[in-house]
């Protein structure tokens, strides 16, 4: 059933409780993945490579072995070589096979930080100490780092088995370009006719990393009867469970994952790379093993989402109908394949209404660490891109920016170039809300001296998903609730669970404490991504929190000797309903759950399902600058992000999404990039030189939740996490262009690139 | 080499541990006494993480040797509360559902009370960059700095 109608009261859902997890989150005790200590753990460290793009000759792990304290040594050689094997991992494909070879490297070192042995010691010290005695023989191969230069003619080719696929005549030579995809409607080449205005612009931006503050960690246990248990952090205990015993050559009931606290994720922790090294030395050593990443690690041997190339065209009539538009998107997928260049191509035009739309991309492979997902994969960057041009179309036409998306916003029934017809959004109302709002509608104020301000406003999308979920409901004996959710609690979902159960129930929220189940203990629930748990896992929860509802009904009538149907559940408690109302005093909860034991037993409901019809999520954002010209600094003044959310659970934390996606953008539009030496090492591994945006670079980050619900759930939520960072770089670019004139195509628009275009124009 | 003995207060408590002389305060915190609350983000005192106040300074305890520790007043995140009583800024982070994952939210809490503790009264300019050492990847910092001057005016009677 659903909880949508006008005549519906809800007491829980859209309040802003406690959450259920939050004292250990501020009193220090909650257990992240290197909290946790096991009897007779030792701890391992990663020899890592130092070339970007070596042949390993040979590995010499003598003198590592006999250093003191020394338990074991692997190398890849420790590891099952894994046939080649397509996995669905959440957020794009991956390969089984290319993901063990990335956990640690066999033959080739693909990029600077690659996993190539692993030491387990007594001490971290000792482990770090010894993983330096391990000689690793490499001849040094010619590497790239660009997506240019790995697809010129003649680049050092990464992987001699890789040919292109998506391409006609299949290729005979390999080459670095794993993948062609391309999205058509209509007849974007033919249609271009039709336009008198055309812009047309080459865009590029950087990899940038996920950043979470914690870095992996795990501890692993394998048994001697073959039974392994991990403790780590991560965005799916079932799916680090699933890679170890593929990784391992396991089978999946003989390994057990506990989910730790994680410790920011955003799409990175949804791989493995410490837990198969760790479960390998357990199993050698036959001890527990303990495995931390240090930062410098996280940056080179981890993450992080691509960098691309994108090409624009837009074409539009004088009065600001777009006819026309083509997006070739290039990313950079790392060492192995698998960008998320097919969802960046899809998302590119997903904001608006067209009818001949063609957008086509590449997936490259260099000499880079293996992208991992990070919010929204894929569409930030296509978006980058594809909103600068639509900004600089409304400059061409000399219409307002806003006003030009409102004419051609997608709606209910437009057919996206990327296949479905959309439903049930909200875009036009975030545009309107936008366009209306006082942030907007305010005047800039005048720019200190030497300085220029500028306004800029852009809209982004996401498809959101659902999935397998699992979720149960228990009532325990004295009429208080736990709930189980197969899903890591990665910014507040705990709360959110207990608040739909709470809501169904018709109890306090306080009432109901929410877990999250390891391995053994809930269903399979696939990851922690695409902005589905919510959505999906909120369904399965609500589900089985209904079943207790019923099956607390059926108890009430067991207790009062009448039928089931002649009972009805309000406000916590039973009430004899039809010709029994008014005959019995309601039970409540606790009354029922008191008697459990002589109405069949204990009473609980699990759900398992596979949820379909997430709500794509959009998104419009406005971004005041003021650029400093002789520094080329950037500063935000102010910022507003308005989103479609359906409906929110617990709206301080779809809030703290939209805001914490918001700043998240603004950092990879100003600061955020890898920069490599000519010998193909990071030489920014470290936050000092990689720069996130920090309290006293920003203001407060205004929101606006529009709430158009979304039937196929139960209270009308929709995916609100990863579509706050699909606009923002846009709306900087734009508020940038605003305040001085200039189009910036790069990313990011840092103070030495900003000062370079400044000094460009007035030369 | 010999380990050093160390005889210091933390959280109002008598402490003493050995440690190796390049062991960092981090560490000492974590390995040797189980205060697993302050959390290493960087390791080299970039993102505040770690952060803990030693006679009334802020300070990131993986910057510091366990060895400093001698003589010193220490608070960590497990000290910050009163017994079964929050901090106020503790109870504010979670009224304004100032944090998301959780991992920085010691770093920062330990910080916004060594702030509170010099400046009752802070600016919301003077909070932003007083906590521009402590990262959080999640929030964008809004509900931080709120929850921060609520728990100031709390704490001034306001």
């Amino acid at each position: 059933m659903n909880y949508l109608g006008k005549d519906v009261q809800l007491k829980v859902v859209g309040t802003r409780p406690i959450r259920p997890d939050g004292v250990e989150k501020v009193n220090g005790r909650a257990a992240f993945g290197a909290d946790v200590a096991v009897s007779g753990m030792i701890h391992a460290k990663v020899v890592r490579s130092p070339h970007a793009h070596a042949r390993i000759k040979s590995i010499d792990t003598s003198k590592a072995e006999a250093v003191k304290g020394v338990s074991a040594v692997i190398t890849g050689a420790d590891l099952p070589d894994i046939p080649s094997e397509e996995a669905f991992v959440g957020e794009g494909p991956a390969n089984f096979r290319e993901m063990s070879h990335n956990v640690i490297a066999r033959g080739k070192v693909l990029y600077d930080g690659h996993a190539v042995a692993a030491v387990a010691a007594t001490s971290a010290a000792i482990a770090e100490e010894a993983a330096r005695l391990v000689e690793v023989e490499y001849e040094v191969l010619p590497h790239v780092i660009s997506v240019e230069e790995a697809m010129a003619d003649g680049a050092p080719v990464l992987h001699d088995d890789m040919f292109t696929q998506g391409v006609d005549p299949k290729p005979t030579k390999a080459s670095n370009v794993a993948k062609r995809v391309e999205f058509k409607l209509g007849d974007s080449n033919a249609a271009f006719s039709k336009a008198d205005v055309i812009v047309e612009r080459q865009y590029k931006t950087q990899p940038v990393h996920q950043a979470y503050i914690e870095p992996h960690a795990c501890v692993v246990s394998y048994n001697p009867d073959g039974q392994a248990q991990i403790w780590c952090s991560s965005q799916g205990q079932f799916m680090v469970r699933a890679f170890c015993a593929k990784l391992l050559g396991m089978d999946i009931a003989s390994i057990r994952v506990m989910p730790l606290e994680i410790g920011g994720g955003f799409g990175g922790k949804t791989l493995v790379y410490l837990e198969p090294l760790a479960l390998a030395l357990s199993k050698k050593s036959g001890r527990p093993v303990k495995m931390v990443m240090s930062r410098e690690e996280v940056f080179r041997g981890s993450g992080p989402t691509s960098g691309g190339t994108i090409n624009v065209k837009i074409g539009a009539t004088k009065n600001g109908r777009i006819v026309a538009a083509e997006c070739e998107t290039i990313l950079q997928a790392g060492a192995f394949p698998g960008s998320p260049v097919g969802p960046a191509c899809m998302t590119a035009f997903a904001c608006y209404d067209l009818t001949d739309v063609t957008a086509f991309g590449y997936d490259v492979v260099s000499n880079r660490p293996k992208v991992a997902a990070y919010r929204a994969p894929g569409a930030p960057i296509s978006t980058f891109a594809v909103e600068s041009a639509v900004d600089e179309l409304a400059q061409n036409l000399g219409m307002d920016p806003g006003e030009l998306r409102l004419i051609n916003a997608a709606k209910d029934e437009t057919k996206a170039a990327y296949g479905p017809t959309l439903k049930n959004i909200g875009f036009v109302e975030t545009l309107e809300a936008a366009v209306a709002s006082q942030h907007y509608t305010s005047d800039l104020g005048e720019a200190p001296k030497g300085k220029r301000r500028g306004r800029g406003i852009a809209s982004g999308f996401w498809f959101n998903i659902g999935g397998e979920s699992s979720g149960a409901t228990y009532v325990n004996e004295d009429g208080t609730v736990t709930v189980v959710s197969g899903n890591p609690d990665i910014g507040g979902s705990r709360a959110s669970m207990g608040m739909m159960a709470a809501e169904v129930l018709g109890i306090e929220v306080e009432r109901v404490r929410t877990i999250v189940g390891d391995t053994a203990s809930v269903g399979y629930s696939f990851l922690t991504g695409g902005s589905r748990v919510t959505f999906a896992t909120g369904m399965a929860v609500t589900q089985s929190a209904e079943e207790v509802r019923d099956d607390l009904c059926r108890r009430a009538a067991l207790i009062w000797e009448i039928d089931a149907d002649a009972v009805e559940w309000r406000d916590g408690h039973a009430h004899p309903a039809g010709e029994n109302a008014g005959k019995f005093d309601p039970l409540s909860l606790s009354d029922i759950a008191a008697k459990s034991g002589r109405t069949g037993g204990p009473i609980a409901a699990k759900s398992s399902i596979n949820a379909q019809g997430a709500g794509p999520g959009y998104a419009t954002h406005i971004c005041d600058v003021e650029v400093d010209e002789e520094t080329g600094h950037v500063a935000v003044l102010r910022y507003t992000a308005v989103q479609d959310v359906g409906k929110a659970i617990h709206p301080a934390y779809v809030e703290g999404q939209m805001q914490g996606g918001a700043v998240q953008g603004i950092g990879w539009a100003l600061n955020e990039e890898y920069i490599y030496n000519k010998d193909g090492r990071l030489d920014n591994p470290g936050f000092l030189d990689y720069r996130v945006p920090v309290a006293s670079d920003l203001p407060m980050i205004e929101t606006v939740l529009i709430e158009v619900p979304n039937p196929r759930h139960p209270f009308g939520a929709k995916g609100v996490g990863e579509v706050p960072i699909v606009p923002p770089m846009a709306a900087v670019a734009n508020a940038i262009s605003n305040a001085t004139g200039l189009r910036m195509p790069n990313l990011p628009m840092s103070p030495p690139h900003v000062r370079a275009a400044l000094d460009a124009a007035k030369a | 080499m010999a380990k050093i003995h160390v005889t210091t207060k933390i959280n109002g408590e008598d402490a003493e541990f050995l440690c190796e002389p390049q062991q960092t305060m981090l560490d000492v915190l974590r390995d040797e006494l189980s205060l697993t609350g302050s959390k290493e983000g960087c390791g080299s005192g970039d993102c505040g993480a770690c952060s803990i106040i030693v006679d009334g300074r802020l300070v990131c305890s993986c910057l510091m040797f366990g060895a400093e520790a001698s003589g010193a007043e220490i608070t960590t995140i497990e000290g910050i509360a009163n017994g079964d009583t929050l901090h106020p800024l503790q109870q504010k982070f979670l009224e304004h559902a100032a944090l998301q994952c959780g991992f920085c939210t010691p770093g920062v809490l330990v910080a916004s009370k060594a702030l509170l503790d010099a400046n009752p009264s802070p600016t919301e300019e003077q909070a932003r960059y007083w906590l521009a050492g402590n990262l959080c990847r999640c929030t964008g910092y809004d509900k931080i700095i709120e929850a921060v001057m609520d728990a100031a005016a709390e704490m001034r009677g306001e």
